[in-house]
């Protein structure tokens, strides 16, 4: 169950959620997916040729992650808006913490809504995508 | 004294619309590569008891439908993209067994000075509408081209 009007307020913050250590495989099973079929993201010699060190994560897996987390808070039904910008890159081993907080509960439109704003953040502490979510809650 | 895009002339480049089925074995197959449990997403009887009438797609499912791009025959090489920013507008929830006509844009070609020199911003618009034609999702993906 999604939580009420009344239940939420500015500054929630649910546990985070932490996955990973990430892998080649994870990368490859969401080009799958997704259809983005990238070799930077599963060929090694394409991506060593491109500058990096590894193949990297698709971005819009750890997106994917992060907006889960947040769903599964305030329900899939209920999301008006989700953006998210992308910081530093994901690599194989990476161990990813997922984490967001309310920072506005208003009325716009004849809906009760909410914004959060959210972050995935690798091991080192490095910031790997911010996000911003706004949730109407019935 | 200002760059100018080398995509430019490709403002409001539009590629044909597609028609897309929502398949339940797709979202089943997003759901996991994502590590998403929650059951409504592949469960019509838990789908059902949270209120849908139908199993809902996660919100980044919506990536997953691709329709013919707008980028696609201009000279981009693909290991100088940088996926930056993605933004999803929902009018409503993207279901299972939903028809969607989904169709891409290019709305922003500019210049952004970056760390590593001057990049090329391209921004796609996307587009889905159900049967009825009304708006179901806009996605706006921006890329940057490394020179």
């Amino acid at each position: 169950m999604t939580p009420k009007w009344d239940e939420i307020e500015s500054g929630n913050e649910p546990p985070p959620l932490v996955i990973g250590p990430v892998t080649r495989t994870d990368f490859v099973r969401y080009q799958g997916a997704s259809g983005d079929m990238n070799p930077i993201h599963h060929d090694e010699e394409f991506a060593r040729a491109a500058g990096y060190q590894a193949p990297l994560a698709v971005g819009m897996f750890q997106a994917g992650v992060l907006n889960s987390w947040a769903t599964h808070w305030l329900g899939p039904a209920n999301v008006r808006r989700s953006r998210v910008r992308w910081k530093e890159q994901v690599w194989p081993g990476d161990v990813l913490t997922c984490s967001g907080k309310v920072v506005r509960k208003y009325e716009e439109s004849g809906e009760r809504r909410v914004d959060l704003e959210l972050s995935c953040t690798r091991q080192t502490g490095g910031l790997a995508v911010q996000g911003w979510m706004t949730f109407v809650v019935p | 004294m200002s760059e100018l895009s080398r995509y430019r002339e490709h403002i409001g480049r539009t590629a044909p619309p597609l028609v897309l089925e929502v398949e339940r074995g797709h979202v089943r197959r997003f759901v996991e590569a994502i590590g998403d449990t929650n059951p409504i997403y592949v469960d019509e009887p838990a789908a059902r008891a949270a209120g849908f009438e139908r199993i809902p797609a996660p919100p980044t499912f919506a990536t997953a439908l691709r329709p013919p791009d707008p980028r696609q025959g201009l000279d981009i090489d693909f290991r100088k993209v940088l996926h930056a920013e993605q933004e999803f507008v929902f009018a409503r929830p993207i279901f299972v067994g939903d028809r969607l006509t989904v169709q891409a844009k290019i709305v922003v070609a500019d210049v952004k000075a970056g760390r590593s020199g001057v990049m090329d911003r391209l921004v796609v618009e996307t587009g889905a509408c159900d049967e009825k034609g009304a708006p179901v999702y806009v996605a706006r993906s921006t890329v940057m081209v490394r020179r």
